[in-house]
């Protein structure tokens, strides 16, 4: 390479380092910007020497330990019935047509925000919810809605119901990526060959390899489970609530004292967080054990019929109960006066629709630039390490893989309150570039995982050509890369996208009040407004990532209708 | 008992003396004539912090921007709140940040604890009630809660908007005989199991039930216009206590959940999972049925020996980057037309803080032209209100109720 060749290359090989330094620079700041205030330690504020205080008004608050029990209950109860059901249904329906569709209808589910599907799935099942609607008074004799807790219970059963119905489909997705991995096929034939009923055979040889491509995803699916805080302040319980909830309360309360304790709830979820997946990490070693006796027993199994069906049920039920979260919020948004026990409203109307179309545009302004501006950067700096990957050899460890799932492993809560004092400090609290940076710390990671391997297997003979054909590098990278890379970058933009609007607690602490999303002002409507107008608000929210998937899908067949080879699906 | 503790030195600095008048004394803009603040203020998007989960508020906030910014070039942003104090915090947050302007809070809905918090840390600006023209209509004899909140004296620190009245709704069609008395109410709740709630006490309105029921069971409520000290506390509270224990068990979801706040309670209401609910509304039956928020068959009552009253106001932060825009609104919100419709039981249906009868003849046949709801009750009915008691037996009654109920 000559020495203009390497200068030119400068910038770009310096991307990956820059790409961490804005990805991992904030969440280490943010972190110690929540440690410190957490032991007494916040100028600002009077705290000018360290303290154990905040721990001890943490430990004496009412209701703590009920608080740390529903962290811990609600967290694992969600990640282990989630995995369950994956497993269950992978193994059951692996050998059958409809587990390839699956894919299809997953990843809409996939899309939509985690606050949509909370308020959808209480709008169903509340007392006076559309379920007991539908069954009333013909079937249950209730002509008001029974005194029982569905939503908001005590032990959180509706906040882990919520939660299973988005995690089953990501982790079905990351099984479904990492089936394509392990030549499960090849090894289910072997397995047959021996004897093997389709489950046993696929429990015992396939997904020991399936587990191990999707840990790091269960590891997130556990920390996000056990910090998140909008669906827990729609279906969890109140009084106490989980940890997460308790310190944002803590966080937005007038008594900025409060911000003590709220640092140490945040940093505490933290080691929670931490100390869970190190648990599930011990249970993994302590079930990989078992497992293995019950490997080498040598059982066959039989043909699991009953399995298989029991586990494709289960898997339609948290598609229908999905679907139907989002259906309620469409038909809430139309309704005219609805009273319980009607099975359906009165009447349907665009009134709702129209008296909010004002209020409803400034937030999805926002939402749509923000999502868009931090796609844009996510998919930049993505590429730009790609690219940068490719041409300088650079080899990226397994340590890197942890690297990029640093913000998906650790609460939000334990760098976000940390990050919003920094940009206070900076001036730039409430700016649109504040909460697109922080946005880009969650939709970075998703987007780089779904362009690494594509770009990784992308045939190198096609770049190979070109450069012989006189092309320099980055002529190759515009002309020859990209165009190939368009459907999966695509891909990968409306999962950032997606991402993107999905969040509520970057957005509640980087914006400042000032910048509020659909999210937001969903969450905060979902609190008591009209039904009809929290659905509009919701339904709008989840509508977006779905449009955003439709283009990504829909454009490249659109772009290269001259180019035969690269317009196949 | 950290935390007790810090809530007793919290009340000791909410007891201390009021701080001087002036929070922001010599201020160029108070002694601004006022065409030059509405011209000052053209242009601007005034950020007003607002407590986001009625609908109804909301639409009344996005009927103002309609008008302000037609009339005067500005432009009301609703900072939709989940809860007041996230404003407060932000500006304190502010404060200690060292940002002493451009501010990201112009205007605030606000009042009680709240106020007094912002008041006594010196985060106001003002005094400016005086400067706005319309602020001499108000009708500050009638109706005092307009001049001093919760015991404290506003002094000008912030504008009266709007005024509210505990009321109580109830469902004509399944209560013949509502309790009128705060005895009377258990022993409803007795008898009518599940079908009588408060919102969360850690909500403004929760929090007002359980000081309604403190005024007629206190043995002395007069000692509730001071601060509430250790002992003050204590004695007054104990019947309080005794009968919400006997109570809580047959409130709805037998007093182990309760609504977010005033909206999500209604939603109860309007399904048929109550019977009885509380208001700072006194028209909010009416209101509430013409917006198909709640069944034609509601109605509302008092207590025999009163409810209490307050005034909402709106602040201006010191350091707000639009205190131009923010005196034109607050301004705006005391004319003669927000307030006849904010008074439309169509709309808010809330009480007006004029003089009505001061005001010049074509500005009080707006109020005259009003319908009066339905179930409304009528001024007479409805009572002098009674005055609310010193913020910090708010801030110890949350606490004492978080402490007994959050298990």
């Amino acid at each position: 390479m000559t020495r203009g060749a390497r200068q030119r290359g400068g910038p770009l090989r310096a991307a990956p380092l820059v790409t961490l330094a804005l990805f991992l620079g904030p969440i280490l700041a943010g972190l110690a910007g929540t440690a410190l205030p957490a032991f007494g330690l916040l100028p600002a504020l009077g705290g000018e020497q360290l303290s154990l205080a905040p721990w001890g008004t943490l430990l004496d608050a009412p209701g703590f330990a009920t608080s740390l029990r529903l962290t811990v209950t609600t967290g694992f109860a969600a990640t282990l019935l989630s995995l369950g059901l994956v497993v269950a249904f992978c193994a059951a329906c692996h050998d059958r047509p409809l587990f390839r569709r699956a894919q299809s209808v997953i990843a809409p589910m996939l899309a939509t925000p985690h606050a949509a599907v909370a308020i959808g799935f209480a709008f169903l099942v509340a007392p006076s919810g559309l379920l007991a609607r539908l069954l009333s008074p013909w079937a249950t004799g209730w002509t008001r809605p029974p005194d029982i807790a569905t939503v908001n219970d005590r032990s959180g059963i509706a906040l882990i119901a919520g939660l299973v119905l988005k995690e089953v489909p990501y982790l079905l997705l990351a099984a479904l990526a990492a089936l394509n991995q392990v030549r499960a096929q090849a090894l289910m034939r072997a397995a047959r060959t021996l004897g093997y009923g389709p489950v046993t055979g696929w429990l015992k040889v396939v997904f020991p390899l399936v587990y191990a491509q999707i840990r790091l995803p269960v590891y997130a699916v556990l920390a996000f489970s056990l910090s998140v805080v909008d669906v827990a302040m729609v279906l969890g319980p109140g009084t106490p609530p989980t940890l997460a909830v308790l310190a944002i309360r803590w966080f937005s309360d007038r008594d900025l004292s409060l911000w003590f304790p709220a640092s140490a709830a945040a940093l505490l979820l933290g080691c929670v967080v931490v100390a869970s997946i190190a648990v599930w990490h011990a249970a993994e070693l302590f079930v990989g054990r078992i497992g293995r006796r019950w490997v080498e027993s040598g059982r066959r199994g039989g043909a699991g019929r009953s399995a298989s069906f029991l586990a494709t049920g289960a898997l339609g039920v948290v598609i229908a109960l999905s679907l139907a979260s989002l259906g309620v919020l469409a038909l809430w948004s139309l309704a005219g006066p609805w009273r319980f026990p009607d099975a359906l409203p009165g009447g349907l109307t665009l009134e709702t629709w129209r008296a909010q179309a004002d209020a409803l545009a400034a937030p999805l302004r926002a939402t749509v630039a923000i999502a868009a501006l931090a796609t844009l950067a996510a998919v930049a700096l993505a590429l730009l390490c790609l690219e940068a990957e490719a041409r300088f050899g650079l080899s990226p460890g397994a340590r890197a893989l942890w690297l990029l799932y640093t913000p998906l492993l650790l609460p939000q809560l334990a760098f976000l309150f940390g990050l919003q004092v920094l940009f206070v400090r900076a001036g730039i609290d409430g700016t649109l570039g504040a909460v697109v940076w922080a946005h880009l710390l969650f939709v970075l990671p998703y987007v780089f995982l779904a362009l690494a391997d594509p770009w990784r297997a992308m045939d190198p003979r096609l770049a190979r050509t070109a450069a012989a054909l006189g092309a320099g590098p980055w002529r190759v990278f515009l002309g020859v890369k990209l165009p190939l890379m368009l459907r999966p970058i695509l891909t990968a933009a409306a999962i950032g996208f997606a991402v993107s609007i999905g969040q509520y607690l970057p957005t509640l602490f980087a914006g400042a009040g000032r910048i509020t999303t659909l999210t937001t002002e969903a969450v905060t409507l979902a609190g008591g407004s009209d039904r009809r107008i929290v659905g509009a608000y919701a339904l709008m929210q989840a509508l977006l990532p779905l449009v955003a998937y439709a283009a990504a899908t829909a454009a490249p067949p659109l772009v290269w209708r001259n180019r035969r080879g690269l317009a196949v699906a | 008992m950290k935390r007790l503790g810090r809530r007793a030195f919290l009340s000791a600095t909410l007891a201390a003396p009021a701080a001087a008048v002036a929070q922001t004394p010599g201020h160029p803009l108070l002694a601004t004539p006022w065409p030059d603040v509405v011209a000052a203020a053209r242009g601007q998007t005034v950020f007003w912090n607002a407590w986001g989960g009625d609908d109804r508020t909301n639409g009344f906030i996005a009927w103002a921007n309609d008008r302000v910014s037609e009339r005067y070039g500005v432009r009301i942003q609703h900072v939709r709140l989940r809860d007041t104090a996230e404003a407060v915090a932000r500006v304190v947050a502010e404060k200690s940040a060292g940002r002493e302007q451009g501010g990201s809070v112009d205007l605030v809905w606000i009042n009680g604890p709240n106020f007094l918090a912002m008041k006594e840390a010196g985060l106001l600006f003002g005094p400016f009630v005086h400067r706005l023209p319309n602020a001499r209509f108000i009708d500050t004899e009638g109706k005092p809660a307009t001049v001093t909140d919760f015991t404290v004296p506003v002094e000008g620190l912030a504008a009266p908007w709007r005024m509210a009245q505990i009321v109580f709704v109830y469902n004509s069609a399944t209560v013949r005989d509502p309790p009128r008395s705060i005895p009377a109410m258990l022993a409803w709740a007795r008898a009518n199991p599940g079908r009588l709630t408060h919102p969360t006490a850690r909500n403004f309105l929760g929090a007002t039930f359980l000081k309604q029921a403190l005024y007629e069971l206190a043995p002395d409520p007069s000692v509730l216009l001071a601060p509430a000290t250790d002992t003050a506390f204590a004695a007054a509270t104990a019947p309080l206590w005794a009968w919400y224990d006997a109570l809580r068990p047959h409130l709805w979801r037998s007093g182990r959940q309760f609504p977010d706040n005033g909206p999500a309670q209604r939603a109860l209401m309007n399904d048929g999972e109550i019977d009885i609910m509380i208001s700072f509304n006194p028209s909010e039956a009416s209101t509430a049925i013409a917006n198909g928020q709640l069944p034609p068959s509601v109605r509302t009552f008092v207590l025999e020996r009163g409810t209490i009253g307050n005034a909402s106001f709106v602040a201006i932060p010191f350091n707000a980057a639009h205190k131009e825009g923010a005196m034109v609104v607050a301004n705006f919100l005391l004319s003669a037309e927000a307030q006849a419709h904010a008074q439309d039981p169509r709309v808010l249906g809330s009480v007006s803080v004029l003089a009505i009868h001061r005001l010049p003849p074509e500005e009080r046949a707006r109020f005259e032209l009003l319908p009066r709801g339905i179930a409304t009750l009528a001024d007479s009915e409805l009572g002098r209100p009674l005055p609310e008691p010193h913020p910090s037996w708010m801030t110890r009654i949350v606490a004492e109720w978080e402490r007994r109920v959050a298990r």
